[in-house]
């Protein structure tokens, strides 16, 4: 067990998102307000380090040929356990995911984190795995909603903050504030909301880290050749 | 019989191009992503991903009047995805004994179609806006064939991008992406389609 490797993997090195290249159609699709990305994530890191849990537990009962579809039981179990609090505690958060919160279920993430990870390792190790892969996933979110949401609606922390019109204060509302106007409301490029700004944003972050990732492997090249 | 033709004819024609599976809805991203190398294989797929769609929805209607009527309506999520990984892989079995050819052509991708979120996202579509049972047949097959006119083309953009030159980072998967970005812009000009 190596905690410090693992946090480092999950947040960067393995990334599930940006390097791993699992679970995009949630990423693309729900990354439009702070909101929406802070909901998802935490929905994801809870039912992840849950389901990586049981199915260590597990591990040794669980028969090798149907794995798969015991995996996806476990999974199905957890997310309807969140699907049902969200709607009871969080109903606005329940709203603006909608279809995405039962699509947890097939989110490449969760499924390949118990077939490459927990199915293998202890209680434990799985734990810290679920947790650590689960903050990779949120910050990837929060990082996509953070740029979509200036880009295309010229506000940031949608759906958590807004400036009272007529006090000037801060006000807290989940789910319904509009958020911080940054930019005049003439700026913004809606096309960053609708589903093209999904791709793109992807497609530079995912870039972004292919560009830092080779650049030390780069650097030794370069020295081994020197030698 | 009061089919409403009308009715139908929108719901499929919304399936298929104004709320793509892929460019609107953002379902379906992975193996859209990932079988989307060669026209052939794409295509394979994407036959592949309408059939499952399409039984998936015949199937999972009736079952989901059946938890209705039991009043466990909050089962269906963990229901619907056991149908579906059973479905494939009775499609699978089937496939092997009597089309051994179509079961090579479609090969690592035939197990695949379960963890893909089209399928469970049409069945879990279909009971949310309640349609009845032919709707939801024509919205299971419409839908992909959605995701295969989606799949097919951008498989042939694809196939003309590894010969051109980009930047060292976009190589290989963003540039796909930004690709895919480019093509869901055009999608959105099927936004304004509406029939009657």
């Amino acid at each position: 067990m190596n905690p410090k490797k693992q946090l480092m993997d999950g947040l960067f090195f393995q990334n599930p998102v940006t390097v791993q290249l699992l679970g995009m159609c949630s990423t693309m699709a729900i990354t439009t307000t702070l909101f929406n990305g802070l909901g998802m994530g935490v929905s994801v890191l809870i039912i992840l380090t849950l389901s990586n849990i049981l199915i260590a537990a597990l591990r040794k009962i669980i028969p090798n040929n149907i794995r798969i579809a015991c995996f996806i039981v476990v999974i199905a179990g957890f997310v309807t356990i969140v699907d049902l609090m969200l709607q009871a505690f969080i109903p606005a958060l329940s709203k603006s995911l909608g279809l995405f919160i039962p699509l947890i279920v097939v989110n490449c993430i969760i499924l390949g984190r118990a077939e490459a990870f927990s199915y293998k390792n202890s209680i434990a190790a799985s734990t810290l795995d679920g947790i650590f892969q689960g903050l990779g996933y949120t910050i990837i979110l929060i990082i996509m909603c953070v740029i979509r949401e200036f880009l295309g609606g010229g506000t940031v922390m949608g759906g958590l903050l807004e400036i009272n019109q007529e006090t000037g204060q801060l006000v807290f509302g989940l789910g319904t504030a509009a958020g911080i106007r940054v930019l005049p409301e003439a700026f913004p490029a809606l096309g960053m909301i609708l589903p093209v700004g999904g791709f793109l944003t992807l497609a530079c972050l995912i870039a972004a880290m292919q560009y830092i990732l080779n650049k030390p492997k780069k650097a030794k090249k370069t020295e081994e050749v020197a030698k | 019989m009061g089919f409403d033709f009308a009715n139908l004819f929108s719901v499929a024609l919304g399936a298929i191009l104004v709320n793509n599976f892929i460019f609107s809805q953002f379902l379906g991203i992975c193996p859209f992503m990932g079988v989307s190398k060669k026209i052939d294989t794409a295509a394979g797929m994407g036959i592949a991903v309408t059939f499952v769609m399409g039984l998936a929805s015949a199937i999972c209607w009736p079952i989901n009047e059946l938890l209705l009527h039991f009043d466990l309506a909050f089962m269906q999520t963990v229901t619907f995805i056991l149908v579906i990984a059973a479905l494939v892989q009775f499609i699978e079995m089937f496939l092997k004994k009597s089309m051994p050819s179509l079961y090579e052509a479609l090969g690592i991708y035939l197990p695949l179609i379960t963890t893909n979120c089209a399928v469970l996202g049409v069945v879990l579509q279909n009971t949310q806006n309640s349609y009845d049972f032919i709707t939801s047949v024509v919205y299971g097959i419409t839908g992909g064939l959605g995701f295969m006119l989606a799949i097919v083309i951008f498989a042939s953009i694809r196939e003309r991008l590894t010969f051109s030159e980009c930047p060292k980072a976009f190589e290989g998967f963003p540039i796909a992406l930004m690709t895919a970005g480019l093509v869901a812009l055009s999608f959105m000009g099927f936004s304004g389609l509406k029939v009657f």
